[in-house]
């Protein structure tokens, strides 16, 4: 097949640093181009859905949970691999019956939809047992765009905290999963590390009608993955230091500690899967500083398949030395606008800390500042999410915490608190 | 032959061509930095990441005209990672060509401005009061000053001062006046910077000086804020007029954004021995004083090089802010 996606990658930096600088920051925006959604039709697939059955889901969430399954399972293509867990204090095969995926045609559609309606809550929450069971059913996949989709409903009670990490360690590469916490009984904390682990989202769905339209989403956006097990690679001058590489859009996600060596000065941060989509990354190296003029490539970044040892695309960061200030000076305008919504992030998770810990006075200032810092930088989704704990006098910047904050609009808040605007400017033009 | 890894200091067996540890081509070249790295393609240490000094961060050119000798030297500067400028010094025979600038006629050792033949406002360059020139050599000269602000400055400069230097001592061959030729090199050197651009958002740029000197002539063509001087003791004299508003703001340039390219063009007939100096901003920043540059180098038309080499090392000791190209052509009317 001679259509493949195309991949391209943009650094966004100042490369000039004082005399004596050291520390070196760039965006890097990688893109995904070319005929992806042809390529993902004829991508292997493999999906698995995993639906928390625990005694809590015994209301209309279990009806509303059944809905979505078969909303995704119609939304599979023929030939993709699939299957669907159900989950207690252990995962069970709920289709097909064996610990193995079935292959999607008319007849396996009509029997996994079967079998999802007669999906029954009963029973408790342990998490990991369930994702173990994705990552064996996975196994056989290798090379294939792998996602599963993890519905829960509370929080990890039937499972200590290092059990789940355990699994986590367990699943970690095997496939991508995005957590969906419906009502207000699960912890954010506890999904986002999932999430976070497994290369995924999390989003609140505070009511049950609404997971059918978003498993529909989320299976048609596995289908639209063209290029599976894509990694961020990385290489620096011996002397150097990555200080950090974090995913800055669409969505905040520190990979600093993803790193796998793959060689003497270079090491692969991985990315999961890619469809038609831009991501961006911020980061920051500190490296030896150079002469006045000197020229030197702070770091070597390229789009790599570690499997097949492909590359995507490839840019440098740079950095040169200068003893002009107006030079050394300039802030790249990403660099200061990702920095922002980094702080923007941090400023809400304190304050929501803060808050929890009945320290008002925190809360309002942190989220206080969040709220300008969301109006300023045009992240619009941020600043309404903030409104919902706060009144915010634009005229004169007054901040007050709403009296009562309701649990599904901190929930929103905390989920939402990562997501991230792109520059509003087009930076092209800048 | 075997030979040690530069990268990961595995020593090779005989005949291997990459390391088997970690696939550097053995025998590359070494970082000039940190002389343990291995050079890649693009120019930078696989080891500490520096960039090598490329030929144009420090470049000389000696060239011979029959008795005489031209010199030509570009550096990078002390400031800048890149050399932006880029020079051409070429030498042709020309047949006796039909038209000379007048030589001034007022007595002047130095024929200055006033004896200016050409220009913006007399293309075609006039053939009345243009006396036959005879056969010898031209030597020509062209400086290009790359826009920082631009995409890819360096490769502007290069190719402008390629294309104007070919184009002109082509045209001098044929038996081309020195004034036309060099519109006609102006206008094919803005042709192809102009092509080097992707859009007009996208264009690479430059200024350009080119210098015809003949056996009776002097002329000069420029765009931009890169210069050239006559040096002859007292009589030294700037020979061109900077494209250049308030606040050194470029007023022309070469390039697909600069709409068109209307170079101004000066010839003249000097009464006696000189050297026509042709220079980058990167000098005349310091030395933007004829007579201070001709005291510099006082010997220049017995030994360019060294003329030349001390001009650039003058700027570099006064700070070296931006790049440095000096041509030195000694005119001594006798050739």
């Amino acid at each position: 097949m001679t259509e493949q996606a195309q991949f391209t990658i943009r650094v966004d930096q100042n490369k000039y640093l004082p005399v004596g600088g050291s520390e070196v920051h760039a965006i890097v925006t990688v893109e995904a181009t070319g005929p992806l959604e042809t390529v993902a039709q004829h991508a292997q697939a493999a999906e698995v859905i995993i639906i928390d059955t625990s005694t809590s889901m015994a209301t209309e969430r279990i009806g509303e949970a059944r809905k979505a399954a078969m909303a995704a399972i119609d939304t599979l293509r023929d030939g993709v691999h699939f299957a669907i867990i159900a989950g207690t204090t252990k995962a069970t095969m709920v289709y097909p019956s064996r610990k193995e995926m079935a292959t999607m045609n008319a007849e396996t559609r009509q029997a996994a939809k079967n079998a999802v309606s007669g999906l029954i809550a009963d029973g408790g929450t342990a998490i990991g047992t369930w994702l173990r069971l994705a990552a064996d059913l996975f196994d056989p996949y290798q090379g294939a765009v792998r996602h599963a989709i993890l519905l829960t409903d509370g929080h990890n009670q039937h499972e200590s905290a290092a059990q789940l990490d355990a699994a986590l360690a367990y699943c970690q590469g095997k496939f991508v999963c995005d957590c969906r916490g419906v009502g207000t009984g699960w912890e954010v904390a506890e999904l986002r590390k999932i999430a976070s682990t497994l290369l995924g989202t999390v989003q609140d769905i505070p009511d049950a009608k609404d997971l059918e339209a978003d498993f529909r989403a989320m299976a048609q956006q596995a289908m639209g993955k063209a290029v599976a097990d894509v990694a961020l690679r990385i290489w620096t001058p011996q002397t150097a230091k990555i200080r950090f590489v974090k995913q800055v859009s669409p969505t905040l996600e520190d990979l600093t500690g993803r790193r796998v060596d793959s060689g003497p000065q270079s090491g692969d941060y991985p990315t999961g899967a890619w469809g038609r989509e831009v991501r961006e990354y911020h980061v920051c190296i500190e490296v030896t500083p150079g002469g006045i003029g000197q020229e030197m490539r702070a770091g070597w970044v390229k789009l790599v398949q570690p499997d097949t040892g492909m590359q995507l695309a490839a840019g440098n960061i740079l950095a040169t030395w200068t003893d002009d200030p107006a030079q050394s000076t300039r802030i790249n305008p990403r660099v200061a606008h990702y920095t922002g919504q980094a702080e923007l992030a941090n400023l809400i998770q304190e304050g929501l800390q803060a808050h929890r810990e009945h320290d008002f006075a925190t809360a309002t200032a942190r989220l206080g500042r969040a709220r300008r810092l969301a109006e300023e930088s045009g992240n619009e989704a941020t600043a309404k999410l903030l409104d919902r704990v706060l009144d915010y006098d634009r005229a004169t910047g007054t901040v007050r915490l709403k009296p009562h904050i309701d649990r599904a609009s901190e929930i929103a808040l905390d989920v939402g608190s990562v997501r991230t605007v792109r520059t509003r400017r087009d930076p092209d033009q800048g | 032959m075997a030979a040690i890894c530069p990268v990961c200091s595995l020593e090779g067996l005989p005949g291997e061509r990459f390391c088997e540890e970690c696939g550097t081509p053995l025998g590359a070249t070494l970082c000039a930095s940190c002389g343990a790295g291995a050079v890649d393609a693009d120019g930078y240490c696989g080891r500490c990441g520096v960039r090598q000094p490329t030929g144009r961060d420090h470049a000389e050119i000696e060239l011979t005209a029959g008795a005489v000798r031209v010199a030509g030297v570009s550096d990078r500067g002390l400031r800048h990672s890149h050399n932006e400028d880029a020079m051409a010094l070429t030498v042709t025979a020309v047949p006796a060509g039909p038209y000379a600038a007048v030589p001034a006629g007022t007595g002047d050792p130095v024929a200055g401005p006033a004896a200016w033949q050409g220009g913006r406002d007399a293309f075609p360059p006039p053939a009345a009061g243009r006396t036959p020139g005879g056969a010898g050599h031209a030597i020509v000269g062209v400086v290009c000053d790359g826009v920082s602000t631009s995409p890819r400055p360096e490769e502007a400069s290069q190719t402008a001062a390629d294309t104007a230097a070919a184009v002109l001592a082509e045209r001098l061959a044929a038996g081309a006046d020195a004034v036309a030729a060099t519109y006609q090199a102006v206008a094919a050197a803005a042709g192809a910077v102009a092509a080097l651009a992707d859009s007009p958002f996208d264009a690479p740029a430059c200024t350009l000086v080119s210098a015809v000197v003949d056996p009776r002539h002097v002329t000069v063509g420029w765009v931009g804020d890169s210069r050239a001087y006559w040096l002859s003791g007292p009589g030294s004299a700037l020979l061109t007029q900077d494209d250049a508003g308030p606040g050194h703001v470029l007023t022309a340039w070469l390039g697909a954004d600069a709409g068109e390219v209307v170079p101004h063009v000066r010839s003249f007939a000097p009464e006696g021995p000189g050297v026509v100096l042709v220079c980058s901003d990167g000098l005349w920043n310091y030395y933007p004083d004829p007579l201070a540059l001709a005291q510099a180098v006082p010997d220049a038309a017995a030994d360019p090089l060294a003329a030349a080499r001390t001009l650039v090392d003058l700027a570099l000791q006064a700070g070296g802010r931006d790049n440095i190209t000096v041509l030195v052509i000694p005119f001594t009317g006798r050739r």
